[in-house]
């Protein structure tokens, strides 16, 4: 029930985007079409799924105050938490590579649309921010960890899509010129964002 | 320089000295920076709980005045039993005095109230003794925390102060701000649950209540648990510690 | 291979100044704005425009992360191999935020308090990256200091500009670092008080900060018809 909780907190009450708006540079420019935005989103999904519990571990098990007591039970007062930021993204940037990999060998047409924002998920704030976030909030169990990593993902490529699905229907709208594109997009997630506050507080 | 950085050996290389310089000046930085910054810490705790008996407080000379208001600091269990008490300078390397006790830590620790200790500030401020509670809780979007100070009849309340890390500015983070906590002055904690709380903006008060911060619903809730929550836990100490005349 | 120490031959310190380098300077701030141009950025615009005295820190910071890292990666910029460059960019940037954290922490622990919730934007801010890569790593440091000037410079305007209506309209005050909250409304005015003003609390909250800032876009393009997309 708690793992269920948290999937859908992470979806809807603490959407990365809606909430946090976090990660807002490459939703911005991915959101051209539906299939670039949900190629983008699950390659988050993905790396969070999988950053946020190799975070865990280390947080857990190198970088937080006593953290290195398996290794010598003298160690139960050194405190790495300095290091945090360093390693996390160190974690990010080379999970980013192995994906940018795998997406080039796989699915080639998508690696050319997505262009430098595949390699630009290494810099998305949501996804060094799925890792603080789990560092503050202390969760108990790496199960726990990683249902928030995945369930954050959900919730980004939710919000991908639903702005990339408006921006395809609303090219046959009557915007005017200036607003075309970027400024029309800065205002729909505004609004978007405002909807999603309802979410806010919600206790499952 | 004729050498071919994309090789794999060289690039290889340059990653292990590159980690190896940034770990070293990382921690570097850290280790030497790590006194200032501890004593820094200390300070501000102790002008917070200096704010709560409404004492003012400047960086940089703060420990004199702490000294000459906060005469003892004990450490109570879960029983309300004093388990050890602590006078004169603080030393903040010291992990026997209660001053030191991370009660951020120790709330985000889970762990059952049997195993933890519960620091307690006796002070006296113009003759009066009055006795500061930190409290530690959860915003809407990180920790909040806060020293709620009591009179000697360990009941009403006579300040407090609150503070956070993440919340709304101009919502939540208004905890911090007086006409937050002014209204708490006079108030009483409730011998039964709940202790306190904070009712939504708006709402009518009691002399066991304040008032939310419009706006800042979820903020003020858990000011509200928190004072509610600590409050329970030092109910036991407060009803059978003998009260100090006035 | 050093370019600009302070003993330069009088010409090559006269092309700092030249005419391509002002323009290092001056386009970020309206042709090619990281924030309303290249799209970069963006997440710390929203989250401290709240207030004018969280715009001014952070801009300062970012200012000082830029120049930091687009000098200390040009000047690496032909030992880097590119196969970990991004990682390398990011260790830089990362390093360089933890090390003036820390330092603040220890000299100066309220603009610290102020800051630490900023510094893990600070990192990810794709602006600071996106400047890395794009110009840092094929230039001489005089110009990329420049660069990281200029785009810090025109980041810091869209955020005072955003975080100026935000904070007037929603707190009806203005904050200036160090001083402070300054209401500047009379307090007759407000509905609380008999008046007939309210302040419009939807401004405090994120999504008017995306709100404003297409509407800074909307003005921009209609003032420079060459950034209107086609679709």
């Amino acid at each position: 029930m708690e793992y269920l909780s948290l999937f859908v907190k992470g979806i809807f009450v603490e959407n990365m985007i809606f909430a946090y708006f976090l990660g807002m540079c490459s939703y911005l420019a991915v959101s051209k079409t539906v299939k670039t935005a949900v190629g983008l989103g699950f390659a988050v999904i993905f790396v969070l799924g999988i950053t946020v519990p190799i975070n865990y571990l280390l947080e857990n098990f190198v970088l937080k105050e006593g953290a290195l007591v398996w290794l010598d039970p003298a160690y139960a007062t050194v405190d790495l938490s300095f290091l945090s930021f360093i390693m996390f993204i160190a974690v990010i940037a080379s999970m980013v590579q192995l994906v940018e990999m795998i997406v080039e060998k796989f699915a080639p047409a998508l690696y050319g649309a997505l262009g430098i924002f595949l390699p630009l998920i290494a810099v998305n704030c949501s996804i060094l921010g799925g890792a603080l976030f789990m560092q503050e909030r202390q969760y108990p169990s790496i199960g726990e960890a990683t249902v928030f990593g995945l369930g954050s993902g959900v919730g980004w490529l939710l919000a991908i899509v639903a702005i990339a699905a408006i921006r395809e229907k609303i090219r046959y709208s009557n915007i005017p010129d200036p607003l075309k594109g970027l400024g029309i997009t800065f205002i729909l997630t505004g609004l978007m964002g405002m909807a999603f506050m309802a979410f806010m507080g919600i206790e499952i | 320089m004729a050498f071919n950085k994309n090789s794999n050996g060289y690039t290889f290389l340059f990653a292990i000295l590159m980690v190896v310089l940034v770990g070293a000046i990382l921690a570097y930085t850290s280790l030497s920076l790590k006194p200032m910054q501890k004593a820094n810490a200390a300070e501000k705790k102790m002008m917070n709980i200096l704010g709560a008996i409404g004492v003012p407080s400047e960086r940089g000379a703060v420990k004199p005045v702490f000294a000459e208001f906060v005469s003892e600091r004990v450490s109570i269990d879960s029983e309300g039993r004093e388990v050890s008490s602590m006078t004169g300078e603080v030393n903040s390397s010291d992990a026997e005095d209660p001053f030191n006790i991370d009660v951020q830590k120790d709330y985000r620790s889970k762990a059952p109230a049997s195993e933890l200790a519960f620091p307690l500030f006796k002070c006296n401020k113009e003759g009066q003794s009055l006795y500061v509670v930190p409290v530690v809780g959860k915003g809407l979007w990180g920790p909040i925390w806060g020293y709620v100070a009591l009179e000697s009849d360990m009941e009403t309340i006579y300040g407090a102060v609150f503070d956070h890390k993440t919340e709304t500015p101009g919502l939540g983070a208004e905890i911090k701000e007086g006409f937050f906590q002014a209204p708490f002055k006079g108030k009483k904690i409730n011998q039964v649950a709940p202790h306190f709380t904070v009712v939504k903006g708006g709402a009518p008060t009691n002399e066991y209540s304040v008032d939310g911060i419009t706006g800042g619903t979820i903020t003020s809730k858990g000011v509200g648990e928190m004072v509610d929550r600590t409050m329970g836990i030092y109910l036991k100490y407060f009803q059978s510690a003998p009260k100090a005349q006035k | 291979m050093s370019t600009d120490t302070a003993t330069a031959v009088a010409p090559k310190k006269e092309s700092l100044f030249s005419k391509k380098n002002r323009k290092l300077l001056t386009d970020p701030l309206d042709d090619s704005n990281p924030i309303t141009v290249q799209v970069l950025g963006i997440c710390s615009a929203l989250a401290i425009t709240v207030q004018v005295q969280q715009a001014v820190i952070m801009s300062l910071a970012v200012l000082f992360v830029m120049i930091g890292g687009n000098v200390i990666v040009s000047l690496m910029r032909n030992i880097i191999p590119d196969r970990i460059r991004i990682i390398v960019q990011l260790v830089v940037i990362a390093s360089l935020v933890i090390i003036v954290d820390e330092v603040l922490k220890a000299y100066s622990p309220d603009i610290s308090e102020k800051l630490s919730v900023f510094v893990g934007l600070i990192i990810t801010n794709c602006i600071i990256m996106g400047r890395l890569e794009a110009f840092a790593l094929g230039n001489k440091p005089g110009p990329a200091m420049l660069d990281a000037v200029g785009n810090a410079m025109g980041y810091a305007w869209i955020l005072l500009a955003v975080a100026l209506v935000r904070e007037v309209f929603g707190s009806g005050a203005i904050s200036f670092p160090g001083i402070g909250q300054v209401k500047f409304l009379p307090e007759s005015w407000f509905m609380a008080n008999g008046g007939f003003y309210e302040n419009n609390n939807l401004m405090i909250l994120p999504p008017m900060a995306l709100i404003t800032v297409g509407i800074i876009i909307w003005i921009q393009r209609s003032r420079n018809r060459s950034l209107i997309e086609e679709n």
